[in-house]
């Protein structure tokens, strides 16, 4: 059959595609010369100019902390907003809520950018706050665009859970509140933790957006790498991209185990339900 | 579990004047969405409408008040500027060139990707599709700039080629549109892909067999079977890839020569290089107009056809 050769190669086509240039860059990470394309021999010298690079550590650690706020700040924000829209029925400004969560996905991050920055840039003019840009500014603007992506994933988890759950321990006789802190949020709690890593990401990897909203001072680490960058090669980007590929790999991996773990688990804790039925 | 007496005593005060826990619970989202979403646009379109200044901040302001009377200034010559110079056009229809052709391309990779994996047995259906996803969980800058080291002239593909006889001069693809096209094929790819998977995992075998034993060649079973079904995957995984690439600034600045100019690149360059607010604001809502609306429209009615 020949169907049964032509599509496994695009397939595999395709998979060369998305990694060759990953590979590239890890293979090239390792190599001596200056030159990152041409090889001349192994070596681990771009590690150590990395290290000793105090710009890209101090922007390395500026990403992570406003990554963390702004991933957790996103959290808090969109779970209510996906809350508030999923059960609160009708009432007034729903429309209005639900444009407002949804426009930033599709909002180029140019506009998101320029518009939060003359915001802030006006606030600081009328009200004096906030006093100048740096990681505050951009901790607010990622966890804007942040809450959007936090909401849609917290949506669909609350439209797949069993509503019956929640009626049953109001009917119980629990407080509104209680019934979302004991029942609603164990079991979207999953959503929450794919919301959380989903934001932190996004917000490590924004370079636009935190251009315009910073100030002197606050460079996270995808501004220093444009900088690098666009002034020509550096194979110490080579490595700093090798490092965050292993990162990444190591989560990834130990993300699936977990979750095979889990689901093992489940199943085991399901039979045996079963069982005692 | 009874509140503390301060606290049930706001409640109910709030509760008098008509603001109840669940107004309480919405004011939240809503009045940070107000403050850091909406209200930002109408900040752009006021300095969009005043007169560049050298000063800090760089525009005049629109409402003067020397203590006798206030003034207005609204100026639309920033709006006019946009039409006059064929640069602004230009790089709009350059800008939606980019995306369609870009989101075209990725549906024609990903499509045999998508159809592959969703045909796989587990578990290399679920390995597949990691592999899929596992480029987006790392640095988007870093997968650019992966590809200036592809593409230039003394380049992994030009060396490649050379080394095996197959040209004798380098090609020339960095700087040029088509590394602009590749560059976002390359980076979106997932987002076609997954859309598209997921509608394909629920096609029915039983159709593609019923079509086949009724006689249909496997190319007409695709056109009238495979397809029309996966229309609306189709659709979802083309708006993903064609709505973020018309905006997009890092593709066309790393990859694209002076000439790639796309809407966001201008906006940028009006922004940081110029420092001409006003212009930028101008951009932003000229932008906001042609391209965020109509998209917005398109994602409702397909909602809405979807619904009805």
């Amino acid at each position: 059959m020949r169907r049964s050769i032509v599509l496994p190669a695009l397939c595999i086509a395709g998979f060369v595609f998305l990694y060759a240039p990953i590979l590239s860059l890890i293979v090239f990470s390792f190599n001596e010369n200056r030159l990152v394309t041409v090889w001349s021999r192994f070596s681990l010298k771009w590690y150590g100019e990395l290290l000793r690079d105090p710009q890209i550590l101090r922007s390395a650690w500026v990403s992570l902390q406003v990554a963390f706020l702004a991933a957790t700040l996103s959290v808090g924000l969109g779970t209510l907003t996906a809350y508030v829209l999923m059960r609160f029925g009708r009432f007034r400004a729903r429309a209005l809520l639900t444009g407002m969560a949804t426009a930033p996905l599709v909002m180029p991050e140019v506009i998101t950018g320029l518009s939060l920055l003359l915001l802030f840039v006006t606030m600081e003019q009328v009200f004096g706050w906030p006093a100048g840009r740096g990681m505050t500014t951009i901790v607010i603007a990622h966890a804007t665009f942040g809450m959007a992506y936090v909401a849609v994933v917290v949506q669909s988890r609350l439209i797949g859970m069993d509503i019956s759950v929640e009626e049953a321990a109001l009917d119980l006789g629990a407080r509104p509140v209680r019934v979302f802190f004991d029942i609603t949020l164990p079991i979207i709690s999953p959503a929450l933790v794919a919301g959380w890593l989903l934001a932190f990401t996004l917000s490590l990897d924004d370079l636009v957006i935190a251009s315009f909203v910073t100030g002197p001072g606050a460079s996270t680490l995808p501004m220093v790498i444009f900088s690098k960058v666009r002034l020509g090669v550096s194979p110490d980007v080579n490595a700093l991209a090798t490092i965050i590929i292993a990162v990444v790999a190591l989560g990834v991996a130990a993300a699936m185990v977990l979750m095979a773990r889990a689901q093992a688990r489940g199943r085991a804790g399901r039979g045996r339900d079963g069982g005692a039925l | 579990m009874s509140a503390p007496a301060p606290w049930r005593w706001t409640a109910t005060a709030l509760a008098r004047a008509g603001f109840g826990p669940r107004a309480l619970v919405v004011a939240v989202p809503m009045l940070w969405l107000l403050v850091f979403f909406l209200i930002p646009f109408v900040v752009v379109a006021k300095i969009s409408v005043s007169e560049p200044l050298i000063a800090q901040p760089p525009y005049a302001p629109l409402f003067e008040w020397d203590g006798l009377r206030a003034t207005i200034a609204v100026n639309l010559e920033n709006y006019a500027f946009l039409l006059d110079d064929p640069l602004y056009l230009d790089a709009y229809l350059f800008s939606i060139r980019t995306a369609f052709v870009s989101a075209v391309a990725a549906l024609l990779i990903g499509y045999p990707m998508a159809w592959f994996i969703a045909r796989s047995p587990e578990p290399r259906r679920t390995i597949l599709l990691t592999l899929v996803i596992l480029p987006f969980w790392t640095s988007f800058l870093l997968r650019v700039y992966a590809w200036q080291g592809f593409l230039r002239s003394n380049g992994v593909i030009n060396n490649l080629l050379l080394g095996t006889g197959i040209i004798d001069t380098p090609l020339v693809m960095l700087q040029t549109p088509f590394a602009v096209y590749l560059g976002i094929v390359y980076t979106y790819l997932p987002f076609m892909i997954l859309p598209l998977y997921a509608n394909l995992v629920k096609l029915d075998d039983a159709l593609i067999e019923a079509s086949a034993d009724l006689g249909a060649r496997p190319a007409a079973t695709f056109f009238h079977v495979i397809l029309p079904l996966s229309m609306p995957g189709i659709i979802a995984g083309f708006m993903l890839v064609f709505i973020p690439a018309i905006g997009e600034f890092v593709i066309p600045e790393l990859l694209g020569g002076p000439n790639s100019l796309m809407i966001g690149r201008v906006l940028w360059g009006e922004f940081f290089s110029n420092r001409d607010w006003p212009v930028a604001s101008a951009v932003a809502i000229a932008m906001l107009v042609a391209v965020v609306l109509p998209v917005m429209l398109l994602r409702t009615a397909q909602a809405r056809s979807e619904e009805g």
